[in-house]
């Protein structure tokens, strides 16, 4: 009876607010109106504590903050004598400090014996917390504004939309992100709670095109749906789509449907036939069947059959019977949102949402394979011209890489601030790197320009005994190679697009070394020396170009660009003697697709491979084992249509 | 005499260079042909494209009694079809005995299955022998061909044209590097080889030329300059020029 | 016997085996002679099986130039396939055992269910994946070992070849496609077990009462005969004019396209037949070493391949024999631990750390100074022996 009585006060409160706005209400004492509640308000409980609040809150007192308050802070207390409420902080163990509650005024300290605390409980106080909301919305501190706009935004009632709107007519925020905030917030609330399906479409519609991810999961609670089923289609049912076994739900699960909504027994499973079978075991045989006979379904179906027969076991389901059933009913996906105006205009938002995210995600992607193709290019384009000039591939490339990044690693153990150690790190491992191409170059290479196959098995052997030389002296552990500050962190552009800068830094750098390779091959003397030997070696030779010394040098400086990539990598990834290995094959079909010799192509390969990995990643981003298998199933496509690359160069390698 | 092959309006460029261009040529079954004309002239690169090295980018190529088209088909198809073709420098497989190389060239089944199912015989013996006989390695079968001398390179690389027995011989400076009683052996094999058969024979040396007594085809520039008899070509006035330089 | 006598390696090569295979025998724990252990002879089996599959790769790239870096790829991929048959009938083995102590008997469902949990819970799985329908059959199974390898040698080989790519690129194109099946089956849902790959393969069912050290002594002898049949077979095919194409291939392909051989398809029946043998020689190998991941056929295995045929010396069947059991023999017993170590007072190498670093950098030495490998040294012994 109770509840009665509660619903229809809030009904007159209710009216009251609508009729007169501007508060004045029948009751003009706090103290009045909470002994109207008293026994509600003594003894609380989430479960009735709601019409209490919404009588406080519409009474409009100015006292009711205030009394909000306390009482979330349990520093209300009742004479148990009088039954009058009073706001109080204990003094000591006996003493309490009383103070009127419609006033404030002190009443003194006195023996907290006729007093009882209130004491509302978790749920209670989240209740009042969610009522105290609307007065803080219009708070002098812009910090309490704030956390008021967050608490609804956490868990909203219907009365918030309320308090937002005419907090918002009361005064426009002063702080021009907190005004945009609570319009934004009063959208929301106005999808959840307004009453006439007009308003809610409308805010609906009004984010059409947000991209934030706050935005899809106010509108994706509006699609939700429920699976039903029925014998026929309900009409007041707001129906996301009907369902056809077979093409929507399978036998089993539409069967689980009619026996959840109590329409049809359960089925009895092998599982449990089995079960029934064994416990009913007479001799060697069960329901007439021998055991040994038992090895299929049907022979214990039989049995079965025969057990319940008996009677000794319930009777399974024919299979004619579920069919029947099965027939005899509908399934449909229902959404929860009664109001079909609202879903559609959710899903025709959400749709144009999707298409928005997902322009920003293919943006994204693009970034994404921007940077991969950086690093692949700074990989790649050592081998590239190495393989160009040279005719030479070099199985040890992925180990330049990998001493690039110990390099880096070594300097950061000498000099401890990273951006300097970086900027130091950089030029060095150059040069370590180039020291050990041209090296390697004299001590081995040069001897076997004729055998191509040999030099590749040379290379590798050069490659295994670096790798384990790096193993013996830098131990089998990651070893860290950590980036300047300056460098963490992302550059977010909205909640879909985003890209660290760490992959900017290593795009920039990428680029210069485009820069400068395409500055070095053309307008410098060794550049024309390179692409002279690379086009035709021996006219090359005849014009007073030494091969010799060209040879060198160009391997020298691709293993130089192999040492910065491996800076570069190392600054993202873990430095182990095994960098390089994860490399050298996405190297080698950069270089494969692009065709060699050629900067431009090069980068056309790494651009490419980073998208083509992206892409595919994109497609089935749980499993980049498999996108790494499709994108060189894809290499080896390419391929049968350009055997030589994209850009193909006629020169001595394009001749072997 | 019906025709074996004809070129037509063949062109081919080289980034940007043209090659061959807008070229038309044809020889007869059993016909002998010099082709002449200076360095650049296109010489290697007609053979090229015969041999299906080169694709053109334009024109088209016959082939005999049904006129195949060339073009569309594999280097291996058209030297199966009957064109044979030896190099300027002699390209012989040096690791392998003079038996060997003349028993791969031999017309037998191609195709990797019969090759695998192939077992020597009396037959292939006999051709080979018969073979070594004309180029005079007869007592070099066994011998690695990486061991020969040079104009015994270029015999044997004869040898193997020959065991092909192909229909149209395209023969590179087939006298280079040999000694006089060798050229005339070459001349007279050549000459014997055009009575049922076309050959078509690049040279430089006109004394060769000469000695072969037939039609020559003058090529500059990538197309046919002039076209008859040798007296004929030699005192056009438009051959002068490019050989003596205007 | 021409043959023979062009050959004079063949009978030398096939009685060592014989002699090999005989002595080890007698003096193994299996034979009662207490002096080679099981774990040893099984070591010696494996080393048999990687000389045929370095004869294959022999084959293609020392015969026929063709530097393939995936025929250790086609080696796991015949472990595998005849894992599949070793694992799925010894768990059904195990399955049905356990079946007949329960009173009912099993539904092919309930059978298939419970081989599945065992083999594919590592994985979290429990269906048999489509792949391993015939795995019931041995039959099937072993033909499979051969069609499997070759068909994928065979496509790739079209692709290839078909496209006219030759030399370091081709070897690059070989490895990239090695790489693509490993990480393939990295893959938890590749239905080969992911990284776990197939174990317990030592165990033959339905031979559960053999002791490993006879079994072990049975696969020495299948390793040896595959061997010296492999040996004999290759011998012969190159001695054939067969033979010369190929090695004319690897010479100088463009002279044998004017002679009218279409090249592509000769490197593709070399390419596929050499990797039906690779794979032969997986499929006695992995039951030896008891176990098949896609770690045994990542990128680098292949390439220690080429490693043992060049250090052997290519173009000769024995250096590709001599290479592959010297390196891969002294590779287990440097990086086994039981090399002592080797003090220089200053410095102890420990040969686990630095045998790498040596066979690295005795490699470049042996491509740098002896091209023909270790079996050039042989024949310069032995002048007057083969050059083929």
């Amino acid at each position: 009876m109770r509840i009665f009585r509660t619903c229809a006060l809030l009904c007159v409160a209710c009216l009251f607010m609508f009729l007169l706005p501007v508060a004045s209400s029948a009751q003009d004492s706090m103290q009045a109106l909470m002994q109207q509640y008293s026994k509600d308000i003594a003894k609380p409980s989430a479960r009735t504590i709601g019409p209490v609040i919404e009588a406080l809150s519409a009474s409009g007192l100015p006292q009711t903050r205030e009394m909000l308050r306390r009482w979330q802070d349990k520093e209300i207390y009742q004479n148990k004598d009088t039954g009058d409420f009073v706001f109080a902080n204990e003094v000591d163990r006996d003493t309490l400090h009383v103070f009127d509650i419609d006033t404030g005024a002190d009443q003194g300290e006195v023996a907290d014996d006729p007093f009882s605390q209130i004491k509302p409980n978790a749920g209670v106080r989240r209740a009042i917390g969610a009522a105290l909301v609307p007065f803080q919305l219009n708070d002098d501190s812009a910090r309490i504004r704030a956390d008021a706009l967050t608490s609804i935004e956490r868990a909203s009632e219907p009365m918030h939309l309320e308090a937002l709107r005419a907090a918002m007519q009361a005064q426009p925020d002063p702080d021009p992100a907190l005004a945009a905030r609570k319009e934004r917030l009063e959208r929301l609330l106005t999808i959840q709670y307004a009453e006439t399906t007009e308003e809610r479409v409308a805010a609906i519609e009004s984010f059409a095109g947000s991209l934030d991810v706050s935005t899809r999961g106010a509108l994706n609670p509006l699609l939700a749906t429920k699976r039903q089923v029925a014998e026929t289609l309900p009409e007041e049912a707001n129906i996301a789509k009907e369902l056809r076994i077979g093409r929507d739900l399978t036998h089993d699960e539409a069967y689980a449907l009619l026996v959840g909504a109590g329409i049809a027994t359960a089925d009895i499973s092998p599982a449990q036939v089995k079960e029934a079978l064994l416990a009913n075991i007479e001799g060697a045989a069960v329901g007439g069947v021998a055991l040994h006979a038992l090895n299929t379904d049907e022979a214990r179906d039989r049995a079965y059959a025969a057990l319940a027969a008996k009677g000794i076991v319930p009777t399974d389901v024919s299979e004619e019977g579920k069919q029947a059933l099965l027939d005899g009913h509908v399934y449909f996906d229902a959404y929860t949102e009664a109001d079909a105006a609202v879903t559609a205009a959710a899903v025709k938002t959400l749709k144009d949402i999707e298409t928005k995210v997902m322009v920003g995600r293919l943006f994204d992607l693009t970034l994404d394979g921007l940077s991969l193709a950086s690093i692949y290019f700074l990989a790649a384009i050592g081998l590239a011209i190495t393989f160009g000039v040279m005719g030479v591939i070099n199985m040890a490339h992925g180990e330049f890489i990998m001493m690039g990044a110990y390099t880096g690693y070594v300097v950061q153990q000498i000099i401890p601030d990273y951006t300097l150690s970086l900027i130091v790190a950089l030029p060095l491992a150059f040069a370590v790197t180039f020291a050990a191409g041209v090296a390697m170059e004299r001590l081995v290479i040069r001897w076997l320009y004729h055998r191509p196959l040999e030099t590749l098995l040379a290379t590798f052997g050069i490659s295994i005994a670096l790798q384990q030389l790096a193993k013996n002296i830098f131990g089998t552990q990651a070893r860290p190679l950590t980036s300047p500050a300056w460098l963490d962190g992302a550059w977010v552009l909205n909640d879909v697009v985003s890209i660290s800068y760490i992959r900017i830094a290593i795009f920039v750098l990428g680029m210069v070394f485009l820069g400068l390779l395409l500055f070095v091959l053309k307008k410098t003397r060794l550049g024309l020396e390179v692409r002279a030997v690379s086009q035709n070696p021996k006219m090359a030779a005849s014009m007073g170009i030494n091969p010799d010394r060209v040879n060198m040098l160009t391997f020298g400086l691709g293993s130089g660009i192999a040492g910065i990539a491996g800076v570069a990598i190392g600054l993202f990834a873990k430095v182990t003697s095994e960098l390089g290995q994860d490399y050298i094959v996405e190297s080698f079909m950069t270089v494969v697709i692009g065709g060699v010799g050629n900067v431009w192509g090069t980068l056309a390969g790494a651009t490419v491979i980073g998208f083509a990995q992206k892409g595919i990643e994109w497609f089935n981003p749980s499993n980049t084992l498999a996108a790494q298998t499709y994108m060189i199933l894809l290499v080896i496509l390419f391929i049968q249509f350009r055997p030589r690359g994209i850009i193909a160069l006629k020169g001595r390698a394009a001749g072997n | 005499m019906s025709t074996l092959l004809e070129v037509s309006g063949v062109t081919v460029t080289f980034d940007g260079f043209r090659a061959i261009n807008n070229l038309s040529f044809q020889i007869g079954k059993a016909e002998m042909r010099a082709v002449i004309g200076p360095n650049g002239a296109g010489k290697t690169t007609f053979m090229d494209i015969i041999t299906g090295k080169t694709k053109p980018d334009e024109g088209r190529i016959l082939w005999g009694d049904r006129s195949e088209n060339l073009l569309k088909m594999t280097e291996a198809q058209i030297a199966n079809a009957g064109v044979g073709r030896k190099f300027q420098r002699p390209t012989v497989f040096e690791a392998q005995t003079v038996t060997e190389n003349l028993r791969m060239a031999l017309k037998r089944p191609r195709s990797p299955f019969s090759v695998l199912r192939h077992r020597p015989d009396a037959q292939e013996k006999a051709d080979i022998e018969a073979l070594a006989e004309e180029i005079g390695l007869k007592d070099h079968l066994e011998k690695q061909s990486g061991y020969l001398s040079h104009g015994q390179k270029q015999w044997l690389e004869i040898g193997m044209l020959l065991a092909q027995d192909p229909q149209l011989l395209l023969v590179d400076e087939p006298a280079a590097g040999m000694t006089a009683p060798e050229r005339e052996h070459t001349t007279d094999l050549l000459v014997r080889t055009a009575k049922t058969r076309a050959v078509v024979v690049v040279e430089h040396d006109m004394e060769f030329v000469r000695r072969l007594n037939c039609k020559v085809t003058v090529l500059h520039e990538g197309s046919v300059l002039a076209e008859g008899s040798l007296d004929h070509v030699t005192s056009n006035q438009d051959v002068i020029d490019v050989y003596l330089g205007r | 016997m021409d043959f023979i006598k062009r050959t004079p390696s063949l009978p030398a090569v096939l009685f060592l085996l014989f002699l090999f295979t005989l002595i080890v025998s007698v003096f193994s724990t299996g034979g009662g002679g207490d002096l080679i252990s099981t774990s040893m002879v099984k070591t010696l089996g494996k080393t048999l099986c990687l000389c045929l599959a370095a004869i294959a790769l022999d084959l293609v790239w020392g015969y026929c130039g063709i530097l393939s870096l995936g025929h250790m790829a086609f080696f796991a991929l015949g472990g595998y396939l005849i894992g599949m048959w070793l694992m799925f009938e010894r768990t059904k083995n195990i399955v049905m055992e356990a079946a007949t102590s329960q009173p009912l008997p099993l539904t092919p469902q309930e059978l298939s269910d419970a081989i599945g949990n065992q083999i594919f819970g590592v994985v979290g799985g429990s269906d048999i994946p489509a792949i391993w329908f015939f795995a019931d059959s041995l039959v099937v199974q072993l033909i499979l070992v051969v069609a499997v390898p070759g068909l994928l040698a065979l496509v790739f080989g079209w692709l290839a070849f078909r496209s006219r790519v030759t030399g370091v690129y081709l070897s690059i194109l070989t490895q990239a496609m090695t790489l693509a099946l490993s990480l393939y089956l990295f893959q938890n849902d590749s239905g080969l077990r992911g990284n776990n790959g197939l174990s317990g393969l030592q165990n033959i069912p339905g031979l559960g009462h053999v002791p490993q050290s006879i079994l072990s002594l049975w696969f020495l002898w299948a390793s040896a005969l595959a061997l010296g049949l492999g040996y004999l077979l290759a011998s012969r095919i190159m001695d054939l004019k067969f033979g010369s194409v190929i090695r004319g291939i690897r010479d100088d392909e463009a002279r044998l396209r004017f002679l009218g051989y279409e090249v592509e398809h000769y490197k593709l029946l070399v390419f596929t037949l050499t990797a039906v043998m690779a794979a032969i020689a997986g499929a006695l190998y992995y039951p030896q070493a008891g176990i098949v991941n896609p770690a045994e056929m990542a990128p680098i295995a292949s390439i220690y391949l080429a490693v043992w045929v060049a250090i052997g010396g290519r173009g000769r069947l024995y250096g590709a024999v001599i290479g592959a059991a010297a390196v891969s023999l002294a590779s287990t017993w440097f990086t086994g631990g039981q090399a002592p170590d080797l003090p220089l007072g200053f410095y102890t190498i420990q040969w686990v750390d630095w045998w790498q670093v040596l066979l690295g950098l005795g490699f470049v030495l042996v491509t740098l100074f002896a091209p023909q490998g270790l079996a050039g040294l042989v024949d310069g012994i032995f002048r007057k022996g083969d050059s083929k």
